[in-house]
């Protein structure tokens, strides 16, 4: 990777929970294979966007990211240090620059606390983030920041709407001024309008701040709007990963190709003009990974080789010579470039959708 | 016209005092024709969904004034065992959550032989049959077997299947689907939204398909309503109101979505929040959220105006300043 030295790097990245029969002697029959080898690595005032459907293990990421999980193997390193092992004091202190973003404004703020006093909350836990009598200030200073009114600081949750909640949140998250933020489905409980008030203040807080973002989204446009790099999930690995034009232009790997064809454009003329790729079927149980490609039983391309040979996330053959936007890390033995989101809308010809040609 | 729907009125009476959720809502839908509902969260339009299928809560609901024509009759007239036969057998109704509108405790055979035995009056064994028939009609593998499953046995996919399954069972005339594909992964929503489609073409049947989702309408509608707290600000055909729309609300919700093959500039915000049902201001309701609004806005609420549509068909926006709203864009 060129540009900036990384801030974060994720290595071999598991998370298995064992599945286990008995009750005096428990025996492990089984895992839930939630993360399973998960390599990036976050640059300083990046947005990397990890995008997968429901169940593909980018929660538990997030989770491990910021170390709520233990990883069952595999490294975490912050500047250069493996916080997977840290306990105690060093700990804490990594903890401080690492915050989340939950996704559910609704349960993750605590109903019986007043505003000011969620948001100063992380100060109690850091009392050497900010002295005892500069609490308050901090805290009407970070009302202020994320766009609500100061005055506000002794209300309770339940008196503010789903996207105001999320400021709470977001505000809470930048108290100890943390120079990464993981954010797990920030807008996705929010109503369109509001959404996309906290992206761009996201957004604004990013330039402000100097903060580097792991965005952790289902909405493909959400993703692509905020990130500069994008990782695809399914079924706790990252199948496709590159800059943002790479990937929604220029993807290589089936599973990307049919998640971005699913996607609704909001341009009805798209309608006429888009290939539509419909997977059969449903994810696979993460407790049964499928042997090989793990896409290989959704992927309508899926050869013999597939089910024996594990693809690597690496540039695929085919465009290891190139330089082109396709050449980047895609984990497919048949990886083959398609555009399948037309460019910048059909729109743009300004071809009526009505008028036969003569 | 299959449905027709006249100056709704409906509202809620609570302890805090009476919100208006429904206040003059009108629309129409033709058989098959797929009329889009979009809207906000609180903009009334399940409320309206549910006063035409005869679900509302009530108390606390309470339809205050309106028509619902469906086949030339006002359901509002008649009384709750009428409305009964009417339900399920020629208009359904499909739900977003579909694991807490199917009853947990029966087997989905069960649910919807149920449909044959207490509309049709069929035998059990028959109506086992026809529910084996409809399970494989939506495209349930293994449905003979699967037919004996309980809801939480399938995955979120299938379980919208099934609900549509059901709504389907009677062949109604009208189906009104409330977020039927929100729950859902986008990938598993295209192949919902496509069976759907094709069913609604085969059966040519109306639909209603209500959403805040502003790429699902455009895949699927003929028309689209929009609604604002509680009524209807804009109503187009889908290609018009996409291409231009003559309503400010319209406009900021289009402008604000992040787009797949856009990337870069900053998302337009509608500020401000949506506003409480129970002191909606007065003049035009979006006014204090509207970047065009004058003073007439504060005062006078907007009656429906006539804008004259590229692709016919009929076309209206509440906004006072629509011309200037339509020509901002184009």
């Amino acid at each position: 990777m060129t540009g900036p030295e990384p801030i974060l790097e994720v290595s071999g990245l598991l998370k298995h929970y064992p599945l286990t029969r008995g009750i005096l002697f428990k025996k492990q029959v089984g895992a839930v294979k939630a993360v399973d080898g998960v390599d990036f690595t976050l640059a300083r005032g990046e947005t990397l966007g990890i995008v997968g459907e429901s169940g593909c293990g980018k929660s538990t990421l997030a989770r491990l990211l910021v170390n709520l999980e233990a990883p069952t193997a595999g490294s975490i390193r912050y500047r250069g240090e493996d916080i997977t092992r840290l306990s105690g004091r060093a700990l804490k202190a990594v903890r401080r620059n690492i915050q989340m973003v939950f996704q559910d404004p609704y349960t993750s703020l605590n109903p019986r606390m007043t505003v000011g006093d969620i948001i100063g909350e992380p100060y109690e836990i850091h009392p050497e983030a900010a002295p005892k009598g500069d609490r308050r200030r901090r805290v009407r200073e970070l009302l202020d920041v994320v766009g609500l009114n100061p005055e506000y600081i002794n209300r309770y949750p339940h008196q503010f709407s789903g996207g105001q909640r999320q400021r709470i949140g977001i505000a809470r998250g930048l108290a100890l001024r943390p120079e990464i933020i993981v954010a797990d489905e920030p807008v996705s409980a929010l109503d369109v309008s509001v959404q996309a008030q906290v992206i761009n203040l996201l957004a604004t807080l990013q330039a402000e701040f100097g903060l580097s973002y792991v965005f952790i989204a289902h909405d493909l446009s959400i993703v692509r709007h905020i990130s500069d790099r994008v990782g695809v999930m399914y079924l706790g690995r990252i199948v496709e990963t590159g800059r943002d034009a790479e990937i929604y232009d220029h993807p290589t790997h089936p599973y990307t190709q049919a998640l971005l064809s699913a996607v609704p454009v909001p341009d009805p003329r798209a309608r006429e003009h888009r290939e539509r790729i419909i997977l059969s079927g449903d994810v696979p149980s993460p407790t049964d990974i499928p042997s090989g490609c793990r896409f290989r039983t959704r992927c309508w391309k899926a050869r013999e080789r597939c089910a024996l040979e594990v693809p690597p996330l690496a540039v695929p053959e085919e465009f290891r010579l190139t330089t082109g936007p396709a050449a980047h890390d895609s984990a497919c033995h048949f990886a083959e470039e398609k555009r399948v989101v037309p460019p910048e809308g059909p729109a743009a010809s300004g071809d009526e959708p009505h008028t036969e040609p003569a | 016209m299959l449905l027709e729907v006249r100056d709704l009125h409906v509202e809620f009476r609570t302890r805090d005092g009476i919100a208006k959720a429904v206040n003059g809502v009108s629309y129409a839908v033709d058989a098959g024709e797929t009329l889009a509902v979009l809207g906000e969260s609180g903009s009334g339009k399940s409320v309206t969904a549910q006063a035409v299928m005869g679900i509302l809560d009530s108390p606390p609901g309470r339809i205050t004034g309106g028509e619902v024509l469906f086949q030339g009759q006002d359901l509002l007239t008649l009384r709750e065992g009428e409305r009964r036969r009417i339900r399920g057998a020629r208009m359904a109704m499909i739900f977003q959550d579909a694991l807490s509108a199917l009853n947990p405790v029966l087997t989905v055979g069960a649910q919807l032989a149920e449909m044959f035995v207490v509309h049709r009056g069929m035998s059990a064994k028959d109506a086992r049959a026809r529910a084996v028939e409809l399970m494989d009609r939506v495209r349930i593998p293994a449905a003979a077997q699967r037919v004996r499953d309980y809801p939480h046995q399938f995955s979120g996919g299938m379980r919208q299947r099934i609900m549509i399954a059901m709504a389907l069972a009677l062949e109604p005339a009208l189906i009104i689907a409330d977020e039927p594909t929100t729950a859902l992964d986008v990938t598993v929503q295209a192949q919902v939204m496509d069976l759907l489609a094709e069913l609604q073409r085969e059966y040519r049947m109306g639909l209603i398909l209500i959403t805040h989702d502003l790429g699902v309408v455009a895949d699927v509608a003929d028309r689209i309503a929009v609604m604002y707290a509680g009524r209807i600000v804009e109503s187009a055909p889908v290609h018009d109101i996409y291409k231009a729309p003559a309503h400010p609300y319209t406009r900021g919700l289009l402008d604000s979505i992040p787009r797949l093959d856009q990337k870069g500039r900053q998302l337009y915000a509608i500020k401000g929040l949506p506003p409480n049902l129970m002191a909606i201001p007065p003049g035009c309701a979006f006014n204090p959220r509207c970047p065009m609004a004058q003073d007439v806005c504060r005062t006078d609420v907007p009656p429906l105006y006539e804008v004259a549509g590229d692709h016919g068909g009929e076309r209206v926006s509440a906004c006072h300043f629509w011309r200037e709203c339509l020509h901002d864009r184009s």
